[in-house]
């Protein structure tokens, strides 16, 4: 029951916080202060104070775009076990289903872009639905190697037990993974090489362009699911790259939050030492993950 | 026609009155004098009792999972014939009157005989035929009457599909349909004579009697695959369908794509069964077209332009999804893997269902569009929504479910073949021996072909309903009337409901399985155990209760209210609808992507000098395998084969006369 409620708490709370440490590394990096590590609390705050505009062209689909997005990110992070505690909700198959929920969300997010008629959403969109297919077959490459070397159908047993063991044997599969995985997680969550979030020219954006038209609670919904997504996904990144355990129930949720941590600054420091990539090089890198991961399932097949 | 001896159960005569209604439907309105619209009202009338007898037939076999065969013997017509309905038939009748009852109900809107007086009893009465002639041939238990019932439905599809035959690719997309048609008839020849040799009679082998080992199996078992290929649509063998569904009126195409083609996967589905062993490079071959199909079936669906047949190489991709269900089931059945069998053949028939239903709802909400807009180029349309509310929101409905999304009917199928593509994969119980790295590439495959087909309908509804008029349409669009909205709405109510309680189908599908898998046993619960079915319906709930808490939360009434203005656009000031994103740049960047394999077409104007004159732009995906394969190879064959072009002359007494001499030859030559 504690851990049920420290699930929940988590998921709610702790995303903007990663935001706030991906902008002070960056801004470390860059010799300034930075914002507050708390400026996302205040940013959402802010927004859902606000009253909303919205464009004569659209319909209702524009106002359920974010909520059904936001939703999808909730319930997902209901199947995602954090750190060594199994997720609240797990059965047969749940891993198909957090994938799908993902596609369902992005669905919703790239019919509102569309339903504002504007030519800069209609890009950032092609180019969301683009990049996602082929970032897709990635992810469930990762799923038949876990699947497989824990012979479970669901994330909870998937990613709680024994991957430092598993990491022992099959060591090669689970790096290549890590990579790939790495890849994915920076092209799903819009950082730096694929898409800038802090960009101000339309034209070379995805995520944010499509996000052009929202306002108040509605832009709060996105910004809040964009810290949400980056949550789930790096705990999913996070119970594979780093199986740490401790063993005791309360360190473990405690080593949890220190990993998200550290991974919000590597992404700080990713951001900060490259270059976005050039629009028609974000696809080769796309493939180049699907690749590695599917190595990673040759590897275990043989 | 049929004379038996023995009376019917209710169930089997149920169907029989649903059919025998079916194919009589259009005949009052032929043979009215004026066709002022009562012929189409006695029609629709007929066709909707006959589906409600036929569909009450087939859910009273599934339910009571009871198998009924008839020797029926009709006279001189076809001697004496076999007929009957078992659970796998009964499965594949409920879509087939499901739908065909919505598209008749459907037509008296889109196609009304008033404003149609020369077409529409022409076209009614072959809805109809075409209607019971499907539900023939799945009920049909012997070779011949099975063909028979075949060319009927080839036939009358063919005069359906041509109803507007004063257009020119109508007419070229009928030719095309006939002659692939008959290839795969001329398969489905040779695939029954042999057939015949197994067991000496026309009547079909009982489930799981034959010898998959057998050098004959193979034959059978590929003559099966080219001639239901055809029909259903599998690639390398689709190239009839995106044209003939687009050429088709919408309720015509709904039902060819809804249940026309799944006759093939039938034939396949029934085939199978035969067989108490089948060897498993069977399963790995359909495994392996499947995953073409789904793929490339997508690729093309996304260069495509034309909203029908964007929905129609759609077709092939749901088409492949289901031949990936049954390959994978036939796999585990020669390594005898239950679980396998069970999740591999019960997605298939799930989706079997689902593509029906939301397949089936998208064609007729395409047609309500078209007729709105008056033209079926996407490029052409936008900012449907707002004048067609239901229709928008109907044909959302269809399109997140053939995405596969959650909490709709096509996630549950798709979630099924998964499943069992999972536990084949990771070995869960016994490890399967052969085959395993197929299932492992049939899984990114998926996940690729959901991605594509979300990219691909996210491009169709947003460019089609989303945004503003692409051009000045002179009638303001307005929405469909009454009996096109319901039939819709029915649709998509039936999505939402297999998605969020997939119980109910589950406990219709486990009969079904166990008629497809002969020898296995306990499929019922087998088929419970074996999917969460309880947890699909708790997260259904529970999105849709987040859902409701965050959008009273976000849209509670504040003191900054709500204004409305134009869309930003980024500061330039004059924009016009011209400007928004259209289909063809939308899904620029996948074409390019895999234009070694769609060969598109592009045609760009040369712009001179500095002042140059206005020019257009455009480029197409052609169907390449049609294009780039066969019609190389018919013309290198027309060539070789053009000096016994003199024995087709026209003359048809003489043709009588080759008939009559193969004949005696035959005779002569038989043992």
């Amino acid at each position: 029951m504690t851990d049920l409620a420290i699930h929940i708490l988590l998921v709610l709370l702790m995303p903007p916080l990663l935001l706030g440490v991906i902008g002070k590394s960056k801004a470390a990096f860059a010799g300034r202060t930075g914002a507050p590590y708390l400026q996302p609390y205040y940013d959402l705050a802010r927004l859902f104070r606000k009253g909303m505009v919205f464009s004569e062209t659209t319909t209702w689909l524009f106002r359920a775009g974010p909520i059904i997005s936001l939703a999808t990110l909730l319930t997902s992070s209901l199947l995602i076990p954090l750190g060594n505690h199994a997720a609240p909700i797990s059965f047969d198959g749940d891993m198909i289903l957090f994938a799908y929920l993902f596609a369902l969300g992005r669905f919703a997010t790239i019919l509102a872009a569309l339903d504002t008629g504007s030519s800069f959403e209609g890009m950032g969109s092609a180019r969301e639905a683009t990049y996602s297919c082929l970032a897709e077959p990635t992810l469930f490459f990762a799923l038949i190697v876990l699947a497989r070397l824990s012979g479970s159908l669901s994330l909870s047993t998937m990613l709680t037990r024994s991957l430092s063991a598993v990491w022992a044997t099959s060591g090669a599969s689970m790096l290549l993974l890590v990579a790939a995985l790495f890849i994915i997680l920076l092209a799903e969550n819009c950082r730096i090489p694929f898409d800038d979030p802090t960009t101000h020219l339309e034209l070379t954006m995805i995520h944010e362009v499509m996000a052009l038209d929202h306002s108040g609670p509605l832009l709060g919904c996105i910004q809040y699911g964009a810290a949400l997504k980056l949550f789930v996904l790096g705990a999913f990144f996070l119970n594979i790259a780093l199986p740490l355990r401790v063993g005791d129930n309360l360190s473990d949720w405690g080593l949890f939050v220190i990993s998200q941590l550290l991974l919000a600054m590597a992404i700080g420091t990713v951001e900060s030492v490259m270059a976005r990539l050039r629009l028609t090089r974000v696809p080769q890198l796309l493939i180049a993950g699907s690749i590695l991961s599917a190595f990673a399932m040759l590897l275990i097949l043989r | 026609m049929f004379f038996t001896s023995e009376t019917l159960s209710p169930a089997p005569l149920l169907v029989m009155a649903g059919m025998l209604l079916m194919a009589c439907s259009g005949l009052p309105g032929l043979m009215l004098a004026r066709h002022d619209g009562w012929g189409q009202k006695i029609a629709t009338l007929l066709m909707l009792v006959g589906s409600a007898t036929g569909g009450a037939g087939s859910l009273l076999t599934l339910l009571s999972a009871t198998s009924q065969r008839y020797a029926v013997d009709s006279g001189f017509l076809l001697g004496e014939t076999q007929w009957g309905v078992d659970p796998l038939s009964a499965f594949f009748l409920i879509p087939l009157f499901l739908i065909a009852g919505s598209c008749a109900l459907y037509a008296v809107g889109y196609f009304p005989e008033a404003k149609h007086p020369s077409t529409a009893p022409r076209l009614t009465f072959f809805f109809g035929l075409l209607a019971a002639s499907v539900a023939l041939v799945f009920t049909a238990r012997d070779g011949i009457l099975f063909l028979v019932a075949w060319e009927v439905m080839a036939l009358s599809s063919y005069f359906a599909m041509t109803t507007e035959d004063q257009k020119k690719e109508v007419q070229e997309a009928g030719l095309l349909f006939l002659i692939a048609a008959h290839m795969g008839t001329l398969a489905l020849f040779a695939h029954f004579s042999l057939l015949r040799g197994e067991s000496a009679t026309f009547a079909f082998p009982v489930a799981g009697t034959l010898d998959g080992a057998a050098l004959s199996a193979t034959a059978i078992f590929l003559t099966a695959v080219v001639g239901f290929g055809f029909k259903a649509g599998i690639m390398p063998f689709h190239i009839w369908l995106p044209s003939a569904h687009a050429a088709a009126p919408s309720h015509v195409s709904a039902l060819m794509s809804g249940v026309i083609i799944k006759t093939g996967i039938y034939g396949i589905v029934r085939v199978t069964s035969f067989y108490h062993l089948p060897p498993s490079w069977w399963g790995m071959t359909l495994l392996a077209l499947g995953i073409v199909s789904a793929v490339a079936g997508v690729l093309f669906a996304i260069g495509q332009h034309d909203l029908k047949r964007l929905l129609a190489y759609h077709s092939i991709e749901n088409i492949g999804i289901i031949t990936m269900g049954i390959g994978l089931a036939l796999m585990g059945r020669s390594s005898g893997k239950l679980p396998l069998e069970l999740l591999g053949m019960g997605g298939a028939l799930f989706h079997v269902l689902n593509h029906a239903i939301f397949k089936g709802l998208l064609f007729l909400g395409a047609g309500s569009v078209i007729h709105a807009a008056g033209t079926r180029e996407i490029d052409l349309m936008g900012g449907i929504a707002k004048r067609l509310p239901l229709t928008g929101l109907f044909f959302l409905v269809g399109a997140a479910a053939i995405c596969g999304l959650p909490p709709l009917n096509g996630f549950v199928s798709e979630y099924l073949i998964y499943l069992g593509l999972f536990r084949g994969v990771s070995g869960i119980g016994t490890m399967v021996t052969t085959g395993v790295p197929l299932m492992a590439l049939a899984i990114p495959a998926l996940a690729l072909v959901g991605g594509l087909a979300l990219a691909c309908f996210v491009k169709g509804y947003g460019i089609v309903f989303l945004g503003t008029p692409r051009r000045e349409v002179p009638t303001q669009p307005h929405e469909a009337g009454m009996s096109m909205l319901f039939p819709m709405g029915l649709l998509a109510l039936l999505c939402v409901l297999i998605g969020l309680f997939p119980q109910g189908v589950v406990r219709l599908l486990g009969s079904a399985v166990t008629a497809a898998l002969p020898g296995s046993r306990q499929t019922v619960t087998g088929l419970t155990a074996l999917i969460p079915l309880g947890w699909i319906t708790v997260m259904g709930l529970m999105l849709t209760l987040v859902g409701t808490v965050i959008a009273l939360l976000a849209l509670r009434r504040r003191p900054g209210g709500v204004t409305t203005t134009v869309t930003w656009g980024c500061g330039y000031l004059r924009p016009t609808p011209r400007m928004q994103y259209t289909a063809s740049s939308f899904a620029g960047m996948l074409v390019e992507l895999f234009g070694t394999l769609l060969r598109p077409r592009r045609h760009a104007p040369k712009l001179t000098g500095p002042f140059p004159a206005p020019a257009g732009f455009s480029s197409h995906v052609p169907e390449a395998v049609l294009e780039l394969l066969y019609l190389p190879i018919l013309k290198k064959g027309n060539e070789l084969l053009m000096p016994l072009r003199k024995l087709q002359h026209g003359q048809i007494p003489l043709y009588i006369l080759y008939i009559f001499v193969t004949v005696i030859v035959l005779l002569a030559l038989a043992p």
